[in-house]
């Protein structure tokens, strides 16, 4: 099957070992993804705040470019993303009212929305459509005695449940146990990493990626899994003033298509691994085999 | 002696009309059965930060206390996570409340002075308009230059350290159909707020 792919501003840039990684994981699973011609900025949260009108335009945009196309589903790796998405199709499903301001603003690029592709999460459509089964197929170093917390982040639960429980969402903890890694209970899999406020306001925003990683240190975790962007930025970039402020919390935090890679056997540096600020080491499996 | 100010508010503050208006708006017209159980405040993560609770900014806006919210920090400290939208018993969609609530303080220019958020989201807004995509490292660069260049050089660790891990770039993205997306978004300024309200009377800014 082949996939729309939507990879978003940051993907592109703080957050392109995400597409480094997601990119040959995908191909592993013999899944085509073929990016969206002329994507233009989701218009995720910040926009959002200046006219939400617009980012819903900016939004349907490349949902109408993905129908034009002719691709079956679009999907977005990016949590912010993958909301905004969403919930300009709600919008537009809605609101009669909405709908006619973005079908006038679509028309101006001979644009049409009909709302036939949906819009999905790359943890979902491994795990929900290709299966857990072709994914331990490819395994080829299970992350044995690896400990995982498992951070979905905001937005890919909330508002909207589209394909895992809201309080507990579980599909990657499937998938990470699916790559013989061992997942740590973390309660706070959900809980905001500050979102832009790290940059903005750094005393509420850092306290929110403090608690997260801190936790994931409670809970005996070698490592915090992600799937989005700015939680992998927050989690990762900040931590000298984290430690400034409150004490060290230094694990690493990666991709779960980092974490997939590894376990598929491809090499770290291929999979982006080298740009996190707090390195991974090598997995306890690799270290005995040296 | 610490000075005192007055908190509460008295009827002279309000701003009649300013509730309904929101309220009128898509997506928050659920803020009139507003029952004050503070579900809100309790969930949000950042609430220990804020000036007014979302609690007490859902009870201002209804109240039409627009000054007191629309300058307020709390709806630049809400970071979209929605917890509040989710565990509302009414269902008041609180996130989206929020982001109306920045866009008036956005377009009337009333938000605290030299605060990083307001300028961050209009930056982008810019940014997202002018080229289609947001190049992070500059939308950074410029939101310290328009806000507090100093606190620019506090950040010249992280920025080297995302430099040297390939992650930095100045190379501004863009689209390439830029008139397309030009001429998509002007159309949004041309039609008039009446037609987003789905045929309800649409109050309009000073009437009630």
């Amino acid at each position: 099957m082949k996939y729309s792919y939507f990879p978003g501003c940051s993907l592109k840039g703080t957050g392109r070992a995400y597409e480094e990684s997601l990119l040959p994981v995908f191909r592993a699973m013999d899944i085509e993804l073929e990016e969206l011609e002329d994507w233009n900025c989701c218009g995720a949260t910040a926009y959002m705040a200046v006219d939400e009108v617009k980012a819903c335009v900016m939004a349907s945009r490349n949902l109408a470019i993905a129908e034009k196309a002719g691709h079956k589903e679009l999907v977005a790796p990016c949590n912010a993303c993958y909301l905004v998405l969403n919930k300009t199709k709600h919008y537009l499903h809605e609101s009669p009212s909405v709908k006619r301001v973005i079908d006038a603003a679509l028309k101006q690029g001979n644009l049409t929305y009909t709302g036939n592709v949906p819009v999905r999460h790359p943890l979902d459509v491994l795990v929900n459509s290709v299966g857990l089964d072709e994914v331990k197929k490819r395994v080829k170093q299970p992350l044995k005695g690896l400990k995982v917390a498992p951070y979905y982040g905001c937005q890919i639960v909330r508002p909207y449940s589209t394909f895992d429980d809201q309080y507990n969402p579980t599909t990657m903890d499937r998938l990470l146990e699916a790559l013989g890694a061992t997942v740590v209970t973390y309660p706070l899999k959900t809980r905001c990493c500050g979102g832009s406020l790290t940059g903005t306001l750094p005393e509420p925003g850092l306290l929110c990626s403090y608690i997260l990683l801190k936790e994931a240190i409670k809970r005996g975790a070698d490592v915090v899994a992600t799937i989005c962007p700015l939680c992998q930025f927050n989690l990762d970039g900040y931590h000298d003033k984290i430690e400034a402020k409150w004490e060290s919390v230094r694990i690493p935090t990666v991709y779960f298509s980092q974490l997939m890679g590894l376990a598929f056997g491809l090499p770290a540096q291929e999979l982006g691994l080298h740009r996190g600020f707090v390195p991974m080491k090598s997995l306890p499996a690799q270290t005995v085999a040296a | 002696m610490a000075e005192l100010t007055r908190t509460i508010k008295y009827e002279a503050d309000r701003v009649p009309g300013f509730g309904r208006e929101v309220m009128s708006v898509p997506g928050c017209e659920a803020l009139e059965s507003c029952i004050q159980c503070g579900t809100c405040s309790g969930v949000c993560p950042l609430s220990i930060y804020m000036d007014y609770s979302p609690r007490q900014v859902m009870a201002l806006t209804r109240a039409d206390f627009k000054n007191e919210v629309l300058r307020s920090h709390t709806i630049w400290l809400c970071a979209s996570c929605y917890s509040c939208t989710v565990e509302c018993p009414r269902q008041i969609r609180i996130t989206d409340i929020m982001y109306e609530l920045k866009q008036r303080a956005i377009k009337e220019e009333i938000y605290p002075k030299k605060f990083t958020i307001p300028v961050l989201a209009k930056e982008f807004y810019k940014m997202a308009h002018s080229q289609g995509r947001v190049t992070e490292n500059i939308l950074a660069t410029l939101m310290f230059l328009k806000t507090n260049w100093l606190a620019a050089m506090g950040q010249w660790k992280l920025g080297l350290g995302l430099l040297l891990r390939g992650r930095f770039s100045l190379k501004m993205e863009s689209i390439k159909r830029k008139d397309e997306l030009n001429r998509m978004l002007t159309t949004v300024d041309n039609l008039s707020i009446d037609s987003l309200t789905d045929g309800r009377s649409a109050p309009k800014k000073g009437s009630h």
